[in-house]
């Protein structure tokens, strides 16, 4: 089975990559573009049987900093 | 009195903060990051600068998980002392001891250079031999020491006299310019500037050899 988890800055912690692509995506031309954030997708392939919860405790152990982060989990069957 | 240096893969800064422990009187070990255990009786650990696992997933995230961050954690919940720099300092966040997170510097380039310090608090075994308000000079090397923490996180560091070091002129975009904290039982300092790297006369300044003098004088008391 896989899981899939998004990991964003959280909303208030200023993102300067983001913001450099915002300001990229202008210089060529592409109008009207207000926000750009930029987070990491980490896939996931795990033994039959793992759960949510345990995905939870990796992403709070590990692959999300939530002092400064956010994160989503998919499971993906 | 001993001081242990971790070295993780990756650490580039560990001998020159060895080098400065020596000078100020201490035995250092250099201990590898897959140990189980610090040396016997080490009054203080160092975390160097670097790049830890190559900055992988996020600076300092895997080291922070090495076996000997769990001894490190354990020796500084014992009231033991750690100095962290760079590299060293994003570890202690990402363990914990130290609130906040380093974030990408506002400018998005790696910045390296001599930078004006204001030593906040002289009430600390590592910034007790400066003056209160004083200005010093320490070399910054980081793309990573944007420093962020949310607005109570940082009323209270500051209300507790825990900013050890602000930048006098903000070259990352820290929050309050804050370059350097203390734990609440002021032991253990977190800095993105080098004291290590201005700490002999043959580096061309010797602004940080207070740090490390100062701390060699306060623990020979301690440990005497």
């Amino acid at each position: 089975m896989k899981a899939r988890v998004h990991v964003m800055l959280k909303n208030g912690v200023l993102d300067p990559q983001g913001e450099a692509v915002r300001h990229a995506l202008g210089a060529l031309g592409f109008d009207g573009v207000s926000g750009v954030r930029q987070g990491k997708v980490i896939d996931l392939d795990l033994a039959p049987g793992t759960t949510e919860a345990q995905v939870t405790e990796m992403c709070e152990k590990l692959l999300a900093n939530t002092v400064i982060e956010s994160y989503q989990i998919e499971m993906q069957g | 009195m001993k001081a242990a240096v971790l070295v993780f893969p990756g650490s580039n800064c560990d001998r020159d903060m060895a080098v400065a422990f020596q000078a100020a009187g201490f035995k250092v070990d250099m201990v590898w990051h897959k140990d189980h255990a610090l040396p016997e009786g080490v009054d203080i650990v160092g975390v160097p600068g670097g790049f830890s696992y190559g900055d992988y997933l996020r600076c300092g995230a895997i080291a922070a998980n090495s076996p000997i961050c769990g001894e490190l954690k354990a020796h500084a919940d014992n009231g033991g002392y750690v100095l962290g720099v760079c590299n060293g300092f994003q570890v202690l966040t990402e363990t914990g001891l130290l609130p906040g997170a380093l974030l990408r510097n506002a400018g998005l380039k790696y910045i390296c250079r001599t930078v004006p310090l204001i030593v906040e608090t002289t009430d600390s075994v590592f910034t007790q031999g400066y003056d209160k308000g004083q200005e010093i000079q320490i070399p910054i090397a980081h793309h990573d020491g944007n420093y962020f923490a949310d607005d109570a996180t940082l009323d209270r560091l500051e209300g507790d006299g825990r900013v050890a070091f602000r930048y006098g002129d903000n070259p990352n975009g820290s929050m309050r310019d804050i370059a350097g904290i203390l734990s609440a039982n002021g032991r253990v300092l977190g800095m993105m500037p080098h004291p290590e790297r201005a700490a002999d006369p043959a580096q061309g300044n010797t602004d940080g050899q207070a740090m490390f003098s100062a701390l060699g004088h306060a623990l020979e008391r301690v440990t005497a």
